[in-house]
């Protein structure tokens, strides 16, 4: 175990040096960073200065090292934009990404394994095979698309007179498919309670929940599917074994066996996968918090992206390549502690 | 020649591959309709009543129109007009035809790099395997959205917008065809690693072949259909990616758009009542994705190669 550990965690440092190697080689690509700081009044003799002053002449080795050093202590450099450390504008944006995310991983979680299971018990059933066919058809849409046709439909409203209105029936259809619309579709709302530090929450106040509806429904809508999926094909893989069987063969209540006995062993890969597919989900975000200028990180590296910004670039890309690589290494860890097959030391087979 | 290739033809007819395909309709519908969306785009000049690309044909008076079914519509434009008063079908046939050109040319470079790194690792083994798996890893598990999104940022910041404008098509091929090298690699390094014990390859050994004929006459050939199935899903995948990108703003200009940025070009305009500039184009990406989604499915169920399952 100890073996595993360190090299997990040595496979993760190595990633995170590749990365800021990345994020340095971009800082130091984009412009000149002379030209940002200074005008054009500055004479040549001053600009080689300053050139030395900031360490500009050195070699790129000595460069990095710096950038690494201050990088490990936190310091990412200041916005362009924002005139403070970076640090400090994405962790004024991070609640607002971390409750959508939240929000949206709730509303998976209790949807997907219900139906899951549900597809996989009753496999022949119409109601299985409606969810399978909207899980395919969720899987073909964007999130983007999703997030535009619920702005739409219950944002801006859809009003809907096919039908004769001079009948009983034609009223009624006319009403039934018309939406009214109103639901906010743009920010987080002003009613946010301070939690701690920089994290003002929606989740206390029914104007913030409100808020969070759209944004958190069209994130799920695109992760929906795949998981409904997911835990469908692992559940009908798990029914198929001797142990099911045999506690078929025993008489054991059917509920019994599908919820403690099959569901314990179906949800062990769900897990894994559902840990790696958070990363999935930040460049998810990336979308959703630009259709609904949610004043997340991801909207914050969009902005960031079209006011060259390019300090704030750097430390997004920073950020969210620690969160993936935790991430990545804690899923890995938790995988080999309960699941006994898996082979520690990582030698081939 | 002529006999070489009815023989071929007669023996696709009696394949396996035909006759399930007759017998499955959700296929052949699919099938049909791809066929029909890939004929508009390729022949969208033929086809399409207004040449999005030439300004002159465009007049700003007849911005924001709506689709010739509802109040105020022109049959001059059968889906309206967008709010720089082009043509909708016209613009979405000429979307439909780039979306189309980076969703297969992207495919085409995955597959290329996918099949050389994954042949590579699966039959060299060793110090190779670990390298490229490896990075593999890291780059899948970093989603290859998020991939893209940084590389298409990274290049838009470096070349400036007009100019990445410009080549943006050639961009977004190589963006999204390096992003997602990882699918085809690992599918190939797993059927090769199965091909590799068996005894044709000793057979070819022992004859004295060199390594590259082994890998790319005798392997190859054998991983084919998985590289096939996993290669039309990537298609829908790179559209929906393509059209991401685009929406980010990260991908192809207005002026040349795709269906993407005419999704993202009409969003601005949907509070103000014009839905169809951007549901519109948003049906026929989701109907042109969907499609090849039941086909990639189609396809496993029949094939039903080795999938890696990741």
């Amino acid at each position: 175990m100890l073996a595993f550990l360190v090299q997990r965690i040595g496979q993760a440092m190595l990633v995170m040096f590749v990365i800021s190697v990345i994020a340095f080689s971009i800082q130091d690509g984009l412009g000149d960073p002379l030209q940002q700081m200074v005008g054009q009044s500055v004479s040549a003799a001053e600009r080689v200065k300053l050139r030395d002053d900031l360490g500009l002449n050195d070699s790129i080795v000595v460069q990095y090292a710096r950038f690494a050093g201050k990088a490990v202590q936190g310091d990412l450099g200041t916005s362009y934009f924002y005139g403070e450390p970076t640090l400090d504008v994405i962790m004024e944006h991070l609640p607002a990404t971390l409750e959508l995310v939240i929000a949206a991983s709730l509303m998976i979680a209790f949807l997907s394994v219900p139906i899951g299971v549900y597809a996989a018990i009753k496999p022949r059933a119409w109601l299985s095979k409606f969810f399978m066919g909207v899980s395919t058809v969720g899987i073909s849409i964007p999130v983007f698309l999703t997030a535009i046709v619920l702005i739409q439909l219950f944002s801006i409203g859809v009003t809907v007179d096919w039908f004769p209105d001079d009948t009983g029936w034609g009223q009624w259809l006319n009403g039934a498919l018309s939406t009214n619309g109103g639901m906010p579709s743009y920010g987080r709302g002003d009613d946010l309670t301070h939690l701690f530090g920089t994290w003002y929450s929606g989740f206390f106040s029914e104007n913030g929940l409100l808020h969070l509806l759209l944004p958190a429904v069209s994130l799920a809508s695109i992760m929906l599917p795949l998981f409904i999926r997911l835990i469908r094909a692992e559940m009908m893989e798990v029914l198929q074994s001797d142990y099911i069987r045999y506690a078929q063969a025993k008489g054991l209540a059917p509920r019994r066996i599908h919820f403690l006995h099959a569901l314990k062993n179906t949800m062990l890969p769900v897990i894994t996968v559902g840990g790696v597919q958070l990363g999935i989900m930040v460049a998810y975000t990336i979308l959703t918090e630009t259709v609904f200028q949610w004043p997340g990180v991801g909207l914050m590296f969009l902005e960031a992206i079209t006011r060259s910004d390019i300090p704030l670039i750097v430390a997004y890309l920073m950020v969210v390549g620690l969160v993936f690589v935790i991430t990545n290494t804690v899923v890995d860890l938790i995988y080999g502690l309960v699941n006994p097959t898996v082979k520690l030391t990582g030698k081939k087979a | 020649m002529s006999t070489a290739t009815l023989s071929r033809w007669s023996r696709f007819r009696e394949s396996f591959l035909w006759y399930s395909f007759k017998r499955d309709k959700i296929a052949i519908v699919s099938f049909v309709v791809f066929v029909l969306i890939v004929a508009a785009g390729v022949f969208a000049p033929l086809l399409a009543p207004a040449d999005p690309y030439d300004l002159t044909q465009i007049n700003i008076m007849n911005s924001e129109l709506p689709p010739m079914w509802l109040d105020g519509g022109d049959p001059q434009f059968p889906l309206g007009t967008d709010a720089q008063g082009r043509d909708l079908l016209s613009t979405i046939l000429y979307g439909t035809r780039v979306s189309l050109l980076i969703g297969f040319g992207a495919v085409l470079l995955q597959s290329l790099l996918g099949i050389l790194f994954g042949l590579l690792a699966g039959y060299l083994g060793g110090r190779v395997d670990a390298l490229l798996m490896r990075v593999a890893d890291v780059q899948l598990s970093f989603s290859t959205l998020m991939v893209a999104i940084i590389v298409g940022a990274v290049f838009k910041a470096s070349f400036g917008n007009l100019m990445f404008g410009e080549i943006a098509i050639y961009m977004l091929i190589l963006i999204i065809g390096v992003a997602e090298w990882p699918q085809i690699a690992r599918t190939v390094r797993a059927s090769v690693l199965a091909e590799k014990k068996k005894e044709y390859v000793d057979a070819a050994k022992v004859m004295g072949f060199r390594t590259n004929r082994i890998m790319f006459r005798h392997i190859l050939p054998n991983t084919l259909s998985p590289i096939f199935v996993i290669g039309t899903v990537q298609i829908a995948n790179a559209i929906i990616s393509e059209a991401a990108l685009s929406f980010l703003g990260l991908g192809m200009p207005e002026t040349q758009p795709s269906l993407g940025s005419l999704i993202k070009s009409g969003f601005d305009y949907i509070q103000s009542g014009s839905w169809w500039i951007t549901l519109i184009p948003g049906l026929v990406l989701v109907v042109l994705v969907l499609v090849i989604n039941l086909l990639g499915d189609w396809l496993r169920d029949v094939m039903n190669p080795r999938l890696y399952k990741g």
